[in-house]
This record gives structure tokens, C-alpha cells and sequence, in this order.
């Protein structure tokens, strides 16, 4: 038997960033086309600028920068679909390339480009649109008339679920499951967006930690003090309407908004998310008690983004907290 | 401005630059400093307060600078002046004192003839008083040195402090308001619905983040040109000698 002696790594995986980003895109694909179909051409549009922009403020701020070119590694293109499915379908296109231009030029490449990044770009476009464009980029429609339609004002418009749950006209939950509802255009379809993150899963791209935590988290906290809560419930248990009560608003909650597109696809972003186990918990559970405060106490109906960038803030002291020590390490103050 | 006439009037070799020790505070060193090598705003980053907080539109911007810049020049000829006469142990109520004369002069100028910029400006002139800039050149330069040099450093000061207001309040007036000097800009209104972003503080310290950097990125060009740098004591990396950094207690004995 021939032994060989070499440096570590040992095990080696054939993943490149390239691969993995090509997987998140094929995530992202079913509830990005889903988008497309209950929104129409413009949301075809809105998603193909974004990604194309992106694209090329990266390549151009990677040469001013004299760094090497690292368009190759689809990075770009994650964010830029990413981005596009938060942004309302009506958003004005300049609005998109702005938001394009802040999440790749000053949040990823100014931060020195992939890996250091210290939040997750598509998210903190999001938050620099909603709020230098509060108002185009909190009105929502919904698409009437042919679905080839280019403009925006053929739609109608409406408010988002999450500020409707008390309104007579409030979508039932399967619709909500199914995306037929107002909202971004790559949030809306739950389904899509479910069979993309199984799909992440079995490709063993995310771990479930963060989502699991996020949206166990959140579903606790409006279970038990959402506005109909389990405490003041007070219809009949021995009825299936019952238990459907019990559980529609924190159904309701969940299913609207981006809580699901963010637990999976930019909450578990690797750059911006803990390393360790106990650490993705933790962070997960951040995640969903501030958007469960943002949502009910909050001035704003969403609060998924802002959860999620302020935890990614709090990232590297997760990781300092949690990080485990190598086995037979001495503490620096142990008495010996 | 020309690469060649910066290089001229600073970053000599370590020799070179004790030797010319005693003549280092010429007119034109002095200038320059103030306004671009250890500009009060961006280099120093002093004075922040109302920085962040007037530059939401170029009018209040350059108003509060011309302000600060009066004040600044005032107190520093007069803390110069008294400078052999203020006791060590009391200079810094001495320097607050002078400073509050002037600023008291602004604020009922500005109140008797400018109502409206008063109102705008609101705490921040007032708020002048213990504004860093001032107490920094008061300690650092004024009490040590003379007359005429401590008018000139003043004004400078003044004079970068308020090229720096003015630098954000028309980034953050435009992209915000769509206005320059409360003028409407063509496009902005009509075609591009201008960012509230720049008007909220976020803007603020955004817009103040790329101005820090484009001096920087001045800065770290002219730095290429010299090649030999002797690091200061305190481990600051200032292109300029310890004239205000704050770690100055750290360099007595080397430098001087």
C-alpha cells in the first residue's frame, strides 16, 4: 500500500462558487417565473434589466477598481433576480437600476466584491429603494387585462395582505399559498418558492437551520401574541372552523409578505449568515422576533428586509459567541 | 489645483523636514492644511454634529460654514493674541468663552437680519460653541502660535469646513430635493422622482462616507509620490505632522 503525505485540505468537494450560484438561480427560477405569470411582460422586464444591470456595474466597477473580473461566478446574476423579486412590478426601470448600481457597487464591490460583502446586497437595495422611493415601491397591483401588457397603469391597484387581514377582501390562504395577491414580483408565490428552497435543500447548497428557525420563530410569537391570539381565541375547538381560526393568522402572516423568499433565499445567504449551527439558530430566531416586532409594532407593513440586514449586521458577533473551540485548547486564564 | 504645487508645500523626506522645521508654517502650508490636508470635515472628521445635520440643502450648508468660518478666525486672532495671558490651567473655559462671544455676535446677526435662516439653522449655530473645530485649532495652533499665522489658519479652516458643507448640501440637495440653491433642476420632478433618501440621516452619512473616501483616494495618489513616509507616533497615518491629531500626547518628545 502506497501512503501519501500531503497538506491539508484532504477533503475536497468539485462546488465552485460558480456552481453553487447556478443552483440558487434554478432555486429562484420557478417563483420568478410564477412572478412573471400573475404580473405580466413587465415583470419580465423589471427582472431582466435588474439582472442585466447588475451585472454590468459589476463588471464595470471591477475594472475601475483594477480588480479582476469575477462576472463569471453568476454572483451578479443572484443578486440581480434576487433584487428584482422585491421590487413591485409597477417600480419605475430607472428605480431598478439604481437600486442595481447601490447593491453592487457600494454594498459588494466597495466592501472588496464577493465574500465581503457585509450584508446581503439584494437586501440592502431593497431597503435603499423603499426608502428613497417610499411610494413607488410600496404600491402594489394587481395585473388586469392581458398579461403581455407593458404598462403599469393598466393594473390596478391594491394593498398588500399583510395590511389587509382584517379587510372583508383579504385573500384566502390558499390563494396566498398559490401567489394570486398583490406583493413583489418574486414573492407572491409560496409553492415556487417552497419547491425552489427543497430544491437548495436536497443540492445541500442551504442548510435548514436558518429558515427553520426564522419562520418557527415568527409563527410562535403570532400564534401566541398576534392580534387574534391563542389567548383571546374564543371559538369552538371541537369544530374543524375552530381550528381553522385558531391557526389563520399566523398562517395568514406567513404565507404574505416575503417571509418565505427571505428565510430561504437571503437569510441563508453564506457571506452574511453564521458558520455554526447554534449560530444559525440564533440568528434565524433574530430574524423572526424583529419582524414579528417591525410587523405589529412597527410603522412599516413589511419588516422581513430590515430583520434581515440588522441580523447580518449582528453576524460576526454570532459567530465570536458560538464558535466552538478546538478540542484540547487551554483557556487563556485557566489557573494551572 | 496642480499635483506638482501640493507636492511643493508637503511631504518632504524625514531630513528634509527638520531641517525646514522652523519655516514649516508658511502662508501656503498653512492654506493647504486647512483646506485640503487636514480639512476639518473630511480629514479630521471633527465638527460632525452639524455636518450631518444642516447639510440637507446647499443654502444651509454654505451659511453654517461662512458662520463657523467667521467664528473661527475671530476667536483664533483673539486666542492668539491672548495668548501669553491665559493661564495654562484655564485656557479651556478662556477659549469656550471667546468662542461663545463670537457665536453670540453670529446668532443675533443672523437672528436680526435672516429670520428664516435662523429658523432653519436653528440649534446648530448656538451649537457652534462647542463645536471641535474650534476648540481643536484654538488648543493645537492659536495658543501656541502667532498672530497673523492663527488669522490665516482660522480662515482656512474655515474655508475647508465650509467647501465641505457645501460639498454635501449640493450632493444631498439635488439627489434629495431635485433643487440646487432652491433652484428646480430640469429632469429631477419631471423625469427622475428625486431620493428622500439623501434628505434622512442615513443620506447623510451616506453622502459623508463618499466624500471621506474621494479625499482619500486624493490623498492616497499624492501619498504614492513620496515613497519614504515616517510613521508618526501615535500611529496615525496622517499625510500631515501631529498639528491636530488627537493622540498628541503621545508624540511629545519625538516630534518636537
Amino acid at each position: 500500500m502506497k501512503l501519501q503525505v500531503s497538506h491539508s485540505p484532504h477533503v475536497r468537494d468539485k462546488a465552485t462558487t460558480q456552481s453553487i450560484m447556478l443552483d440558487v438561480i434554478i432555486a429562484l427560477l420557478p417563483a420568478t417565473i410564477a412572478g412573471w405569470y400573475y404580473f405580466g411582460i413587465r415583470a419580465v422586464l423589471v427582472t431582466m434589466v435588474s439582472v442585466a444591470s447588475c451585472v454590468i456595474f459589476e463588471y464595470l466597477s471591477r475594472r475601475v477598481m483594477k480588480r479582476n473580473n469575477t462576472i463569471s461566478d453568476l454572483s451578479a446574476v443572484v443578486t440581480g433576480l434576487l433584487l428584482a423579486m422585491n421590487l413591485p412590478v409597477s417600480i419605475p426601470i430607472y428605480m431598478v437600476v439604481i437600486g442595481a448600481a447601490f447593491a453592487i457597487v457600494v454594498v459588494k464591490q466597495m466592501f472588496g466584491g464577493i465574500g465581503n460583502n457585509f450584508v446581503n446586497p439584494a437586501i440592502a437595495a431593497r431597503i435603499f429603494l423603499v426608502i428613497a422611493f417610499p411610494k413607488a415601491m410600496t404600491s402594489w397591483v394587481v395585473r388586469v387585462g392581458e398579461w403581455y401588457s407593458l404598462k403599469s397603469v393598466d393594473a390596478v391597484s391594491s394593498a398588500t395582505p399583510l395590511t389587509q387581514i382584517k379587510a372583508p377582501d383579504a385573500p384566502s390562504l390558499w390563494k396566498l399559498f398559490i401567489g394570486d395577491k398583490a406583493g413583489c414580483i418574486g414573492e407572491v408565490c409560496i409553492l415556487a418558492l417552497l419547491i425552489g428552497a427543497v430544491y437548495l435543500m436536497v443540492r445541500h447548497v442551504i442548510r435548514p437551520w436558518i429558515p427553520m428557525a426564522y419562520i418557527g420563530t415568527f409563527f410562535l410569537l403570532v400564534f401566541f401574541f398576534g392580534h387574534s391570539n391563542v389567548f383571546n381565541f374564543s371559538g369552538d375547538l371541537l369544530t374543524s372552523q375552530g381550528w381553522a381560526d385558531l391557526f389563520h393568522e399566523s398562517l395568514y402572516m406567513l404565507l404574505s409578505g416575503g417571509l418565505i423568499l427571505g428565510a430561504f433565499f437571503m437569510a441563508t445567504d453564506y457571506v452574511t449568515s453564521p458558520l455554526t449551527t447554534k449560530g444559525k439558530l440564533l440568528f434565524g430566531m433574530g430574524c423572526g422576533i424583529l419582524t414579528f416586532l417591525i410587523r405589529y409594532y412597527g410603522n412599516m407593513a413589511e419588516g422581513v428586509s430590515f430583520s434581515i440586514i440588522l441580523m447580518n449586521i449582528l453576524t460576526p458577533h454570532i459567530d465570536d459567541w458560538t464558535m466552538g473551540k478546538p478540542f484540547g485548547e487551554v483557556k487563556e486564564n485557566a489557573k494551572v | 489645483m496642480s499635483e506638482n504645487k501640493m507636492k511643493d508645500v508637503t511631504y518632504r523626506s524625514p531630513d528634509e523636514r527638520l531641517a525646514e522645521k522652523k519655516s514649516k508654517y508658511t502662508p501656503k502650508y498653512i492654506f493647504l492644511n486647512g483646506v485640503l490636508f487636514e480639512n476639518p470635515a473630511l480629514r479630521l472628521v471633527l465638527g460632525t454634529c452639524p455636518l450631518l445635520a444642516v447639510t440637507i440643502s446647499a443654502k444651509s450648508s454654505l451659511f453654517m460654514g461662512l458662520a463657523v468660518l467667521f467664528v473661527l478666525t475671530a476667536s483664533e486672532a483673539i486666542i492668539s493674541l491672548l495668548r501669553n495671558v491665559i493661564p495654562n490651567k484655564v485656557r479651556i473655559p478662556a477659549f469656550i468663552t471667546i468662542i461663545a462671544t463670537f457665536v453670540t455676535i453670529v446668532q443675533m446677526t443672523i437672528s436680526a437680519y435672516l429670520p428664516a435662516l435662523n429658523e432653519s439653522l436653528g440649534i446648530y449655530i448656538p451649537l457652534i460653541v462647542v463645536n471641535c473645530i474650534l476648540l481643536a485649532r484654538a488648543e493645537t495652533f492659536a495658543s501656541k502660535q502667532k498672530v497673523l499665522p492663527s488669522i490665516l489658519d482660522g480662515f482656512s479652516m474655515g474655508v475647508g469646513f465650509t467647501l465641505a458643507l457645501l460639498l454635501m448640501g449640493t450632493i444631498r440637495e439635488i439627489l434629495g430635493c431635485g433643487t440646487f440653491f432652491d433652484m428646480q433642476l430640469p429632469l429631477f420632478g419631471t423625469v427622475f422622482e428625486p431620493m428622500m433618501f439623501f434628505m434622512l440621516p442615513p443620506g447623510g452619512f451616506f453622502v459623508f462616507g463618499i466624500c471621506i473616501c474621494l479625499v482619500q483616494i486624493i490623498m492616497k495618489k499624492q501619498e504614492k509620490h513620496t515613497s519614504s513616509k515616517e510613521p508618526s507616533p501615535c500611529g496615525t497615518s496622517s499625510s500631515s505632522d501631529c498639528l491636530s491629531c488627537a493622540g498628541c500626547s503621545l508624540c511629545k518628545g519625538k516630534e518636537e
